[in-house]
């Protein structure tokens, strides 16, 4: 590590957040992973258990300009990404950015939307920019997507399409609080207030540095063959419907690259891979089975006991 | 559209019949009864699971896979079926070979209808214009009409000649009611049994690599049928390619399956019928067939120098009883007779002998055998006999001596049976044996006389030589036509000297031999039959004299080819005119003397031989069954592990070698390393389960990781950590 002053901060970052998120450290690491490695996240669970809480948390742990789009099934295009209005004192139209113009959004309940605005959204996170009115405005840097949804099986949700799944590099669960968090959580301060007095424990400049490490972490030849065996074993095995796309094989190594990182570590272990793979795979993958679908997750953790480690 | 009763329209009901009808016809009468026992044992085995999967089979129907007609897997069947079937077309009588074409005309016909087009109407027009299979009582009636033909053709349905006729004409008819890809899979299985059956007919190397090329297409077809788009390029490859992987297990199996002395079946071809050869009798003409024929009597292997042709006198049946036209053996003396004395006045030379199966009891020997091969015994004539019928090809060494006296000191009853004559025959040949007696010479110079005789007086040597119609051949031959082969010469010479008081008797055997430049061995063929005399001098015993040499000394100086006119019969193989024949010849015949030596008459001595060579001492057939299971084993782990060697990239790297060691070593105390179980995962697992070495475990797993996921420093920093980490997994004591 050439400049290990960042991490420390990373660390702060993920206890901090930790305060707000009680007993969901993995859950946490991983969101930061994600986003070190320049890519969207995906919140999948019920409602109530802390998706918007953590996605507002990180927003300010990291000092990012924070918007939130609650996701609608009346919500347009033009809703997230701003609109032009006539001033009527300059006589000119004047563009009123909308919550996309922000380092990091929240987009609430995505899968409540229509997939037209959907994929406003989405063609957004995957170009960096957005064309309104026939011009293209740059999107800052960074730029994030926290999306939460909630389990499809939900009454009044529109599923993202498996394309529009593969722009998020990693779904993650939350899932209930243990005994002990949930106590904690019951006897404890609102979590709004105390989002309200995070402080910032890093600044942007600080994030993006770390993201350029991210792309630096050494991955060896070996380390390589192991993401491609994942990736093949995918490809053949008959119990998966479709094999991993080589995007996802991308997103799998800079996700255990970020993973190392945070681990203080300039060098990928086999292990990080095996970290990040079930949010990295889970929501690509998808497997029959003769009682039925098989979960993401399931798959992944199967297809990390099948190949070896080379 | 069916009459049949319910029970045979099952189709398990029919080839569970089927099945339990053929195998023993085709087998029974080739084996001894306890076989035959195993046989009918089996064959209730079959049935029994015939029926079991024909039970199976009928749940199973629903998901029988229909063949659309007319897809390249039918034409490879074909193929194939054509290929096997096609030497038997020559053996079976014309009208099944008629009626096996019919059928797959037939079979071609309705693939062809179903492959035309659709131009207009629907598939019932289609069926209309078209050929059809036949319905299935019309089938029936075909299968028990073939069967009954086939009974008055041969008078029985049991043995190998009514047994492949009833497989071939059932097989063709199997090809009309081919709807379903386990009909198919039965044929694919009929066309492998046919194969087999090729061998009971022919062993040579043409008929083994036709069988070859017929299994490989049979597999290629069998693949086809279980793919969806089968393309010929690839099935036959990946067929050609199981071949080749069968290939050492099959080369074990040669060498140490344990050969039974004697054939495993007895072929069918008791008495040699059709086989041309030396008989037990000699009469004027039967040499004279034998010289159309270019069939190999045997070959020879000198490991020394070749003997001169003019002594490649090679010594079969000896003739003492005459009867006017024919010799024959002869009763056995009824006195006492002195056993075979041989003294060999020159040093023996030593031959190895290959004899083609002649179905008698003698082995053709150099005169004069010095030495009897193993398992030999030899007559009181110096004819060397086998224990029973040579019915497969044999090897023997022998020895002979060039220059010899025998039985100097000979029996009464045998110089009487030497001195038998027909009464009443041959007058004029009497004569002149008195005359000769009355001059009061020496035997030899009696023999010298005669031979004189027939060198002075026009007589011929012909392989087709007149007709002796009259009662006296002797005279006849001698006095009128004087055209003849050798055994109008060996005869009517051994007739005189009997006359004339000299004891005599024929020899019959082979004089020469061609050498095959390519192989270095001498192939003596039917045509090199030859007949000579011995007669019995007081004082040198038996004498070789042979009257055809008198009378054409080329026949022994040059061989047959030589002294025979131009416009007389002669096989072009033995006459040798050709030079491209000749030498493709020679090097046909070194092949398959090859072939015959090391494939065909691989027999018990000779694999104890080879096992011996190797340094293993394989006495009997236990030791040999552990040998062949290990061998079997040995070849399948060498293949599996040149299947797997792409399953184990990286082998050879040593970092992965030193933690697969440390992988193995915990395994041994317990602690296994899942697959999946990254270095460092792995590392905190087992240092967790063996605290007392969890110091040197976290060591070796980061020197570990360091080595194979971290970026790489100097070369030499590299392999210095790497005898590191060796070090500390050798050092690691569990």
């Amino acid at each position: 590590m050439n400049d290990p002053t960042f991490l420390p901060s990373i660390h702060r970052v993920i206890d901090q957040v930790g305060t707000v998120i009680l007993g969901k450290r993995p859950q946490v690491r991983l969101a930061i992973a994600c986003l070190l490695a320049r890519g969207h996240l995906l919140i999948e669970d019920l409602p109530g258990v802390g998706k918007t809480t953590l996605a507002h948390a990180i927003a300010k742990s990291l000092g990012l300009d924070f918007q939130r789009v609650q996701f609608t099934s009346d919500l347009l295009p033009n809703d997230i990404l701003g609109v032009s209005v006539f001033d009527m004192a300059a006589k000119t139209f004047a563009f009123h950015p909308g919550p996309i113009f922000a380092q990091l959004i929240l987009a609430d309940e995505i899968n409540r939307a229509t997939p037209k605005t959907q994929s406003a959204l989405l063609e957004a996170m995957e170009e960096h920019q957005v064309t309104i009115e026939g011009t293209t405005r740059r999107l800052p840097e960074p730029f994030f997507v926290i999306a939460t949804q909630n389990p499809s099986h939900q009454l009044g949700t529109f599923d993202l399409p498996e394309s529009q799944l593969d722009r998020f590099l990693m779904r993650i669960r939350l899932g209930y609080p243990d005994a002990e968090a949930e106590r904690a959580l019951l006897a404890g301060a609102a979590r709004r207030t105390m989002i309200d007095d995070l402080p910032a424990c890093m600044d942007v400049a600080g994030l993006v540095r770390l993201q350029a490490h991210v792309r630096e972490v050494f991955a060896s030849p070996a380390l390589i063959d192991y993401v491609q065996a994942l990736l093949a074993h995918t490809r053949r095995s008959t119990h998966l419907g479709s094999g991993l796309s080589p995007r996802a094989g991308l997103a799998l190594l800079n996700g255990a690259r970020a993973w190392a990182l945070i681990d203080g570590r300039n060098h990928v272990e086999p292990e990080d891979v095996q970290a990040v793979l079930p949010s990295v795979a889970g929501h690509r993958l998808h497997g029959q089975a003769a009682g039925g679908a098989i979960p993401g997750h399931e798959l992944a953790e199967r297809l990390l006991a099948e190949v070896a480690v080379p | 559209m069916s009459r049949l009763p319910p029970a045979l329209q099952r189709p398990w009901v029919r080839e569970a019949l089927w099945c339990a009808l053929i195998a023993p016809m085709v087998a029974a009468p080739l084996l001894g009864a306890a076989p035959r026992l195993l046989l009918a044992l089996g064959s209730a085995l079959a049935f029994w699971r015939a029926y079991v999967i024909g039970r199976r089979a009928m749940h199973a129907r629903q998901h029988d896979v229909a063949l659309p007609l007319g897809s390249q897997s039918n034409w490879m069947l074909l193929a194939s079926l054509a290929l096997v079937l096609a030497p038997h077309a020559l053996r079976l009588p014309a009208w099944l070979t008629v009626l096996v074409v019919l059928f797959i005309g037939w079979r071609i016909a309705v693939m062809r209808t179903a492959m035309r087009p659709l131009t207009r109407g629907t598939s019932r027009s289609l069926f209309r214009g078209g050929v059809r299979p036949p319905p299935r009582a019309l089938l029936v009636a075909m299968v028990s009409a073939a069967s009954v033909g086939v009974f008055l053709q041969y008078g029985t349905l049991f043995g190998r000649e009514p047994g492949v006729a009833l497989l071939s004409i059932m097989i063709a008819m199997k090809l009309l009611e081919l709807q379903s890809r386990r009909d198919a899979t039965v044929l694919v299985f009929l066309a492998y049994f046919l194969v087999i059956t090729n061998f009971l007919y022919s062993q040579t190397l043409p008929t083994a690599l036709l069988m070859l090329a017929a299994v490989w297409l049979i597999t290629a077809t069998m693949i086809g049928f279980h793919q969806r788009d089968p393309r010929f390029r690839q099935t036959t490859f990946l067929a050609a390619q199981l071949l080749v992987q069968a290939v050492p297990l099959m080369i074990v199996l040669f060498v140490f399956f344990p050969r039974l002395p004697g054939p495993l079946w007895g072929l069918p071809r008791d008495g040699g019928q059709g086989v041309t050869g030396l008989s037990d009798s000699m009469s004027p003409g039967s040499f004279g067939q034998l010289s159309a024929s270019a069939d190999v009597a045997f070959r020879v292997e000198f490991p020394g120098a070749m003997p001169r042709p003019v002594d490649l006198y090679w010594r079969g049946p000896v003739f003492w009883q005459f009867d006017g036209r024919i010799w024959t053996i002869g009763s056995a003396p009824s006195g006492p007779t002195a056993p075979p004395v041989i003294r060999a006045i020159s040093e023996p030379i030593a031959y190895t002998v290959t004899l083609e199966p002649h179905f008698e009891r003698w082995l053709l020997a150099l005169d004069m055998p010095s030495a009897l091969p193993p398992e030999t015994r030899m007559s009181g004539e110096f004819v060397l006999l086998a224990n029973g019928q040579v019915r497969t090809r044999v090897r023997y060494e022998g020895r002979a001596a060039l220059d010899y006296r025998v039985n100097e000191n000979e029996s009464e009853a045998n110089l009487r049976r030497a001195l038998q004559l027909p009464a009443g025959l041959n007058p004029r040949t009497l004569a002149l044996a008195a005359e000769l007696r009355a001059a009061g010479l020496a035997p030899e110079r009696m023999v010298e006389q005669v031979l004189d005789r027939f060198r002075r007086e026009p007589f011929f040597y012909t392989t087709n030589p007149p007709l002796l119609d009259s009662k006296h051949t002797i005279d006849q031959f001698l006095f009128e036509s004087r055209r003849g082969f050798c055994e109008h010469y060996a005869s009517a010479f051994t007739f005189l000297m009997r006359a004339a008081g000299v004891p005599a008797r024929v020899v019959t055997g082979y004089q020469g031999g061609v050498v095959n430049p390519v192989g270095n061995y001498l192939v003596v063929r039917q045509a090199e039959a030859h007949a000579w005399s011995e007669v019995w001098i007081a004082g040198r015993g038996w004498v070789r004299v042979d009257p055809t040499a008198a009378v054409s000394p080329l026949r022994v100086e040059s061989g047959i080819a030589a002294s025979i006119a131009q416009d007389d019969p002669l096989p072009l193989l033995v006459r040798g005119s050709v030079p491209m024949l000749s030498r493709a010849g020679f090097a046909m015949d070194a092949v398959a003397n090859a072939w015959n030596q090391w494939i065909l008459s691989y027999n018990t001595q000779r694999q104890q031989q080879l096992l011996r060579n190797l340094g293993l001492d394989a006495s009997d057939w236990k030791t040999l069954s552990v040998m062949l299971l290990a061998g079997a084993c040995a070849a399948t782990l060498l293949a599996a592990l040149f299947a797997l060697r792409s399953l184990l990239p990286g082998r050879r790297d040593p970092v992965v070698r030193a933690w697969e060691r440390l992988c193995r070593k915990l395994a041994q105390t317990g602690v296994v390393r899942a697959p999946g179980e990254g270095p460092s995962a792995f590392a905190r697992r087992a240092a967790a389960a063996r605290p007392d070495l969890a110091a040197g475990i976290g060591e070796i797993a980061a020197c570990y990781v360091r080595l194979r996921y971290q970026p790489p420093g100097s070369d030499a920093a590299a392999s210095a950590a790497t005898a590191d980490l060796q070090r500390r997994v050798r050092m690691l004591k569990t």
